[in-house]
Formats: structure tokens, sequence, C-alpha cells
């Protein structure tokens, strides 16, 4: 059995599966003052109802990483940075100690300009003095040449609680947001190490001893003790949760649009042959952009109870939310409120809908019933704007080879796949206004939850081979051999794939489990004069996402 | 961190095209471009806007060109996404989506003249002035300045647009006494009905930073002031460099930024440039970042030296020399200009035009109706060596009706028997045509 939890805005939901089979499903409300808490009181309910040795895994996709950042209570960071030349580093500068120090490695990773130790030094002293313990050190191009990193880190350990290196989140070229993403991993590291310990002793309570998983952004699973090194992966796993529990039974349409129906905003994925896509490079949290892989999402603030007002004798939706539905004890009119008007649903309080109702329609001289309608029909169309509008973006990603500009794909969205609570109301209208398939998801209203007990562990790696300097580099896993001069592509893809199934096993991968792919392959001859000196070779390999089925 | 320019960019490195494996326009060309882009994180930064680019049409390379025998003869998919890139950039621009625009492809264009045979110099369709001809038919834009700051005279461009009074042609190059194609002396300024508007500034070996701001300063800014262009476009060639395998100059990273932040171009598109290591990628980045009017002074080469790769002494004195040469016969045009022109007058000129990329001997006879009221219409009689022998008739876009019915009488008197092909391009009707 595979236990999910999910934390949302208003519930935390928490479900136990067999078999792809729903078993059992406890909701417990948030408490935004103590997420922990709701998180523990979620575990124990659950953890009451079935006997510890039956459960083979614990998926939790929590937020407390999420809040603490959107909140500002992170622990504070100093920032040492391997810059370059390029752009002036100080654009990039984040923390409370943002210090950019010498040293230089280029893009073939060759290391130009050595560090320098006295600096180093210094800038440790100034941050420690700041009573700071937590440190990031990142490098441009340390991707390609982690040495300059490492170094910096071995002249500091013992100074510092944690040191996060850039090199190791992500083999993505980006400079900036690989700084961003290490500060962040260190100044959630504190509060992720709070919940990691407070979670294992509560599992222990109940007498389950395997070590939990955490849900990532990009749908896969990492267990707990391992992502103490990356903690900064657990971010924003939410939408991940609900994409991921839509897999579980996919339409067989060849592109999906997932649409999760909350109570605040609909969140949107796209599913290409019933595998979703991916950020080209990873998600946005406040003002950091970041290395952190994920699905790729788009979220419109309009749900079920978006506050709904009329503005220059239009109606108007979200994104606000000033608490629930009429129907359901709040004080302002909201989509929710019309499709109880409407006869859709009949949970709730139809009088309290009906008076949300009349307040709209007295500003637009039309009846409650007619109001209910417009307010109905906007809702849907908002979120299918929304929709196209994602999907135009996918279809305007830049490519770079003549054959992918000739031959593109152009993304056509055929089937909807609705999600989240509101979402079995909403499936004939949509249907109607977009002519396209619309299915609503089993259990939709705890998809998520389902979603984290049932996701993969996966995890991805960038393999950089250069047959000239004759070397080969994972940055993710701190790896650097040496090749001959006839190493070609194949035997790059077969080296990754050895390292990725190495790496997927220690981050608690089970062996069934490990569909490898190939996602990125580029190979160019490096000429110099007039002779071919050697290969450059680009690879990126990862764990499938999907859902396990045992 | 945001643009202050917002900056719509084309970035297409064709990482899937060659002219053959060894070239140095080959799919390595801007890997190392692209890595360095990549890592600075450009396409985060706000205001910077990454495009798809567009595919130019037949009828876009029929603006300028005449194609022997056919567009397609000519070109492969790489040339319609290089010319159908600086367009994207173009319609970018002009729709006001954003304030300018760099068009990142390849692979070049400048050495293609208004006929074209085959490959010369790397390119066969001229990108830029594919460009600027769907710019003047979509939006109406008409005085536009070219400013070509490749190492190699632009010999092409400059042909396409040597009788058209209305494009300002500068090209600032090596010598062409010392490096291919031989061409763009101080004294080419244009033809009969244009003199004056091309403007060519031949600098010697070595010529480094201060050489090359000199100019800039001295007679290429002046003559923008002069002609007030409404337009300006960049002829982004890079291969000024002091590391490019193939010249001889001494230009740095950031002698191109400081460059590109003075000129102040709309859209900027590539030329040459074959130091794919040594400087495109901070080239790029350093021209990418003075369009978007952002900080570029840590923008600096692995090796860069400043005193190092200084002009020596003797540049600096001739190219003072050189820039007053320049600006003595600009402020003459009028007097080398013949007063007035008699009604259906012409003057030819005879050329040997070679191809080295493809291998081709062209011999041409230019013929042009010397007017004061258009461009002339143009007659041009090529015969590629062993090859086809053509005529091209040409109606400028604001012709004259004298000179659009010359037009009209040459393209019908020229004889099958003596010809290939005979073509026309009639701009102000915008007839395309081929007999």
């Amino acid at each position: 059995m595979l236990i999910g939890l999910d934390v949302g805005g208003t519930h935390v939901d928490v479900v136990l599966i067999e078999k792809c089979n729903l078993l059992d499903k406890v909701k417990v409300p948030t408490q935004p003052d103590n997420l922990l808490e709701s998180v523990l009181s979620g575990l124990s309910l659950i953890l009451e109802r079935v006997s510890p040795e039956k459960v083979k895994r614990v998926v939790l996709s929590t937020t407390l990483g999420t809040n603490a950042i959107i909140q500002g209570k992170i622990s504070p960071v100093g920032v040492i940075v391997v810059s370059g030349p390029g752009i002036d580093p100080e654009e990039f500068s984040v923390g409370d100690f943002f210090i950019p120090v010498s040293g230089y490695v280029d893009h073939r990773g060759r290391e130009v300009r050595p560090i320098n130790r006295t600096e180093i030094l210094d800038a440790a002293d100034r941050i420690e003095k700041a009573g700071i313990r937590q440190l990031a050190v990142v490098g441009k191009f340390s991707v390609r040449n982690p040495t300059q990193e490492l170094a910096i880190r071995d002249l500091l350990k013992d100074r510092f609680e944690y040191i996060s290196l850039g090199h190791l989140i992500s083999g993505n070229l980006n400079f900036p947001r690989r700084v961003a993403t290490a500060y962040l991993n260190s100044a959630v590291q504190p509060i992720h190490m709070d919940f990691f310990n407070s979670v294992s002793e509560s599992l222990a309570r109940h007498g389950l001893t395997r070590t939990p998983f955490i849900l990532k952004a990009d749908g896969g699973t990492l267990a707990l003790d391992a992502s103490l090194e990356q903690p900064v992966q657990s971010i924003l796993s939410g939408p991940a949760a609900s994409i991921t529990g839509a897999l579980l039974d996919p339409p067989e349409s060849h592109a999906t649009a997932v649409l999760d129906i909350g109570g605040t905003t609909t969140d949107m994925a796209i599913l290409v042959n019933q595998v979703p896509l991916f950020e080209p490079l990873g998600i946005k949290i406040e003002q950091y952009q970041t290395l952190v892989r994920s699905f790729r999402t788009a979220s419109v603030g309009i749900g079920g109870d978006s506050l709904v007002k009329v503005e220059n004798g239009d109606i108007k939706i979200g994104p606000e939310r000033e608490g629930p539905a009429m129907a359901h004890g709040g004080t302002n009119p909201t989509p929710t409120d019309a499709i109880v008007v409407l006869g859709l649903s009949n949970q709730g309080n139809r009088n309290a809908a009906f008076q949300g109702m009349e307040k709209i329609a007295e500003h637009l001289n039309i009846s409650p019933v007619q109001a209910a309608g417009k307010i109905f029909e906007k809702t849907c169309s908002c979120i299918l704007q929304a929709l196209d509008s994602m999907v135009d973006e996918i279809n305007t990603k830049p490519v770079y080879t003549i054959k992918e500009l000739l031959t593109g794909y152009t993304l056509e969205v055929k089937t909807l796949l609705l999600i989240g609570g509101p979402a079995p109301y909403f499936a004939p209208k949509l249907r109607e206004m977009s002519g396209l398939e619309v299915v609503v998801a089993e259990n939709s209203e705890v998809t998520n939850a389902i979603g984290a007990a049932c996701a993969r562990t996966t995890c991805a790696i960038t393999a950089f081979a250069d047959t000239e300097r004759g070397i080969l580099v994972v940055p993710e896993m701190d790896y650097e051999g040496k090749i001959p001069q006839t190493f070609t592509k194949q035997e790059v893809i077969g080296k990754a794939y050895e390292l990725l199934r190495k790496k997927a096993l220690e981050l608690g991968c089970h062996e069934e489990d490990m569909e490898m792919e190939l996602v990125e392959q580029l190979e160019f001859n490096m000429v110099r004069g007039f002779y071919t000196t050697g290969r450059n070779i680009r690879v990126k390999v990862q764990i499938k996402p999907g859902i396990i089925r045992e | 961190m945001k643009a202050k320019h917002s900056l719509a960019l084309v970035f297409f490195p064709a990482f899937d095209w060659a002219i053959s494996p060894t070239h140095p326009e080959r799919e390595e060309r801007l890997l190392y471009t692209q890595d360095q882009i990549f890592e600075e994180g450009l396409f985060d930064i706000d205001g910077i806007i990454q495009y798809k680019p567009d595919i130019a049409t037949k009828e876009d390379i029929q603006r300028v060109h005449f194609c022997v025998p056919t567009e397609e003869a000519v070109t492969t998919e790489s040339h319609l996404i290089s010319a159908g890139g600086a367009i994207t950039v173009a319609n970018a621009v002009m729709n006001k989506k954003v304030d300018k625009g760099f068009a990142l492809v390849r692979p070049p264009g400048h050495h293609s003249m208004r006929v074209v045979h085959g490959a010369r110099g790397f390119c066969n369709i001229n990108i830029e002035a594919i460009m600027l001809e769907y710019i003047r038919d979509t939006y109406g834009i008409d005085r536009v300045a070219i400013v070509d700051t490749d190492c190699h005279h632009g010999d092409g461009t400059q042909d396409i647009y040597w009788h058209d009074p209305d494009t300002l042609y500068i090209s600032v190059h090596q010598d062409g006494r010392t490096l291919y194609p031989g061409s763009g002396f101080h004294y080419e300024m244009g033809g009969p009905n244009a003199l004056g508007t091309t403007i060519n500034i031949p600098l010697p070996p070595k010529t480094s930073e201060e050489g090359f701001l000199y100019a800039l300063e001295e007679v290429i800014l002046p003559a923008l002031d002069d002609f007030k262009p409404e337009l300006i476009i960049n002829s982004a060639g890079q291969d000024n460099h002091y590391t490019d395998p193939i010249t001889n100059m001494n230009f740095s990273a950031q002698g191109y930024a400081k460059l590109t932040k003075k000129l102040g171009a709309h859209i900027a598109v590539l030329e040459g440039g074959y130091s794919i290591e040594g400087a495109l990628p901070y080239v790029n980045l350093g021209i990418i970042l003075a369009m978007a009017g952002l900080d570029f002074r840590h923008v600096l080469e692995p090796d860069y030296d400043y005193e190092k790769i200084r002009q020596p002494a003797s540049n600096t004195e001739y190219i003072k020399e050189l820039c007053n040469e320049i600006n003595d016969l600009r402020n003459n045009i009028d007097e080398m200009t013949p007063k007035k022109k008699i009604k259906g007058e012409t003057k030819k000129r005879n050329r040997q035009i070679y191809y080295d990329t493809d291998n081709i001997s062209e011999r041409q006879e230019e013929e042009v109706v010397l007017c004061d009221e258009c461009a002339g219409a143009l007659r041009i009689d090529s015969q590629a060596l062993g090859r086809k022998r053509i005529c091209a008739v040409v109606i400028p876009r604001k012709a004259c009706d004298s000179c659009r019915k010359i037009g009209y009488r040459w393209f019908e008197e020229a004889d099958r028997r003596t010809f290939d092909y005979i073509y026309l391009q009639d701009r102000v009707e915008k007839k395309y045509i081929a007999r």
C-alpha cells in the first residue's frame, strides 16, 4: 500500500492506495501558521487506520519550503560567486552577503584564472562574523568544470553548517538561475531539516521505519534523507502532485490539457502522448528564476471561490478570493454560487447562492439566473483563453536546427482532463464552448494526493564530453572522467545511463520503475584550422516520470 | 534585470548546416556563443525577447535579386531561414513590439550582389537587403542607412544599393589591398544618380578600438547626421576581432560593444566572424547588452589586453588622414555630381565578379539611366563563364515615368537568342517576371 499526502491552501489531503485503487482518504484543514502540524495530523489520521507493515511507501508533497520563501521566513545565507567576465555579477545579487571573488572557467570548462585563497577566506570571515551559518558557492560555467566550487567548499567546509554548490543542482547552463537556486537551497535547508526530523519521528511512532519520500516539482520523488542534499527540489510540488495524479488514467489523446480547477486558481499542464511537458529550465518562485526542474505549468487566477464583481458594466472574475462561496457561508458571490444557482451542483445553501447572484444581477439589470449563466460562461471562457495563450507560448518556443524548424511539431490540444473539486460541474460547459473532448478524472477531489502516492522516483543528469580535452563531466554527480580521443556519442550515452542508474538507486528508485530515456543529444565536430580536432558531445538522460502501479 | 531598450532576438545557430565539414561556416560556429548567452541567462532578462525565425519567401528574394536561373536553384532552407530571421526581427521593431532587434543568424549575406549565379564569400542571398526591401514594401519606410562593420567589404550590399540615393551604405573594413574581396576603396562612392550615398572606410591591418571609434566619430556619425535616415541597420560582422583566423585586425568585444552603443542602430544582423571560441561568445554578448542599453563593462575575452592589441601609431596617423580625405570628398559631392543630366543618357560600367565559394567567374556590363528624378532604370548583361548569360532590368522603387518606360523597352527588346534568361524587377508595380 502507498500513502500520499498533499498540502493545499485549504486542506491537507491524504490517501491510501493499493494497485492504483483508492482505499481510503482523509482531509484535514490546513493551518497556515503551522504547516508541519497539519502534515503530522493528516498522517496520523490515516496511519491509525492501517497497519504499518502493509505500507510500502509514504510520499509527501508539502508547501513548507514554498511558504517559507513566499513569507520571507528563510535562513540568512552568504553567497560566494566566481563569475569571470560577462554581465556584472552584482546584477544577480541575492542573500544577505553576496561576494563575487576572482577565478574564471570558460565555456569549454578550462580554468582561465585561478581562485584566490586569501580573498575567499576574507569573504568567509565577513559572512561568519555576521552570524550566518548557511553558504552557497556558485561559479559561472561550473557545470563544465566544478573544480573551483569544490576547492572553495574544501576551504570552508568546517566553518559553515551547510554549503550548497551550484554545479550539483542542474546541468543546465544559466548562471543567474544557478546562483538563485543554490541560494534558495541553503536558505530552506534548516526548515527542511526540521521537517525531516519531525516526520521521521512521527512515522517511527506509528511503527513505520521505511524512509519516506518527498515529491518534486517535476512529478518525481526523492527519498527524504537524500533530499537533505537538495532541499530546494521540494519546493512548488503542488501542481506536480495533481498532474502526476492525472497520469494514473490519462486519456488516450495525442495532446491533453490537464486543468486543475481549485478554489483560487486553475493550474494547467500539457500531456503529449500521455507524458507531461517540462519547463525548459526550471520554475519561478516569487522573484527567483530557478533551475529546479518542473512540469510546464501555467496558472490563472480563476477558481470556484474567485470573487465575482461588476466593473464598468462587465462581470469580472478573480483573481482575488475573499473567503468561501456564499453557498458555503461566505459573504461574496463566486462562480461556485453560479453553479449552485444553475442547478449544476446541489451542494451548499442554494438560497445564499441566489442572494449572491442577485447582487450581480442588479448591476446588470438581468435576472439572478441569467447572471449565474453569464458568470459561469465567463469563468469557462477565461480558463480556455488562458489555455490558448499557454499553447501559443509552447508553439513559439525557439528551435536551433533547420530540421526542427521545418518539421516542427505544433501542439494542438484535443482533450481536456479536469481535476480538482469543482471539475465535474465544469465539464459540460467546457465541452460545449471548446468543442474538445472533456474528461473528468476519477476521484478528482484527491487527484493531488493520489499523484503524490504513486509518483516514481526520478532524476536527470547531463553529460558533457570534449574529446579534444579528453574529458567527460557529469556535474550533478560530481563526476569527471578521462575519455580517449575516439570516444563516440554512443559511448557517452552509455556512460550517462550507467551514472543515471547509480544516482537513481541512491535516491531510492526501484529497479522495476527505472525507465530511462534520452532527452537530448547533440554532437559537434570541433575544427581548428582545417582539421577536426575533436568532438563536443552533450547528452541529457532521465528517469521517465510516471507512476508506480504496484 | 531590465533592458533599457527592449530587444527582439532571433538566435538561429543552424546546428545542422555547413558549407562543408571543415568550412568556417559550419555547424559549430555559434555553439560557444549559445553556451555563453545561455550561461549569462540573457533570455531571462526582462525586455529581451526571443523570437522564432520566419522563412523568407520567393517574393522576398525577388525584391532584391536576380537568381540564375531561379531562387530555388541558388538557395537552401538555411538561407531562407537566415533572411527570414532578419525579417522576423524587423517586424518586431517596426510593429513597435520592441525598441531594437538583433538577428543572430547564419549563413551571412553581405557579399551577395544583385545578380546571383552562386555563392561568394560564404553568401548566397543578401539577408540585410532582403529585410530592408521587405520593410520598405510593408511599412512604407524610405530613407535607410546600412552600416556594415564586418571586416570584409560588403561588396554585395554596395552593389545592390550603388544607384539608390535613399539608401546610405557605409562600410568600415580591412583595406581591400590586404583582404577578400579586394574592393571598398574610399573613392567608391556610389553610381551617378546616388553619388555620396556609398561610403567606404578601408582601415589598415592591426587597427584596434581607437581606429574604429575614430572612424565612427569622424565619418560614420556625421554622415548619418547629414543623411537623416528613418532607420539604421547594422551588418554586424564580428571578424575585425583580434583572434579571427581569416583577417588581420585588432578589434575587441569592448570595442564592438562601444561601437554598437554609439551607432544606436535599430536592427543588427549578424554577418561574418569566425573566431568561434575566442571572439564570438564575447562579441555577441557585448553587442546584445549594448543594444539593450545594459552595462557591458565586464564583457572581456579571456586573453584581452588593451595595450597588447593596441594599433601602431602609424595606423592612427593613417586613419586620421583617410578620414579627412573621405570628409573632403563628402563635402564636394555636389561639385562631383553632373549638374544637368540629359534625358535618356546612360552610363555603363564593366566588371569581373568572382564567386570564391562556388568558383564562378562572372562578366558584367551594367547600364543606368542618368536621372534627376529617380534612381534610374538599370540594365545588366551578365555572363557567368561556362554557364548562363542573362539580361536583368530594374525599375527602381520610386521610378519616374520615363525610366519605367525605358525599363519596359529594355525588357522587351532583349533577345532570347543572346540571353538564356531575361528578367524584370519592377519595384513600382511589384512585378517580378522572367522570360
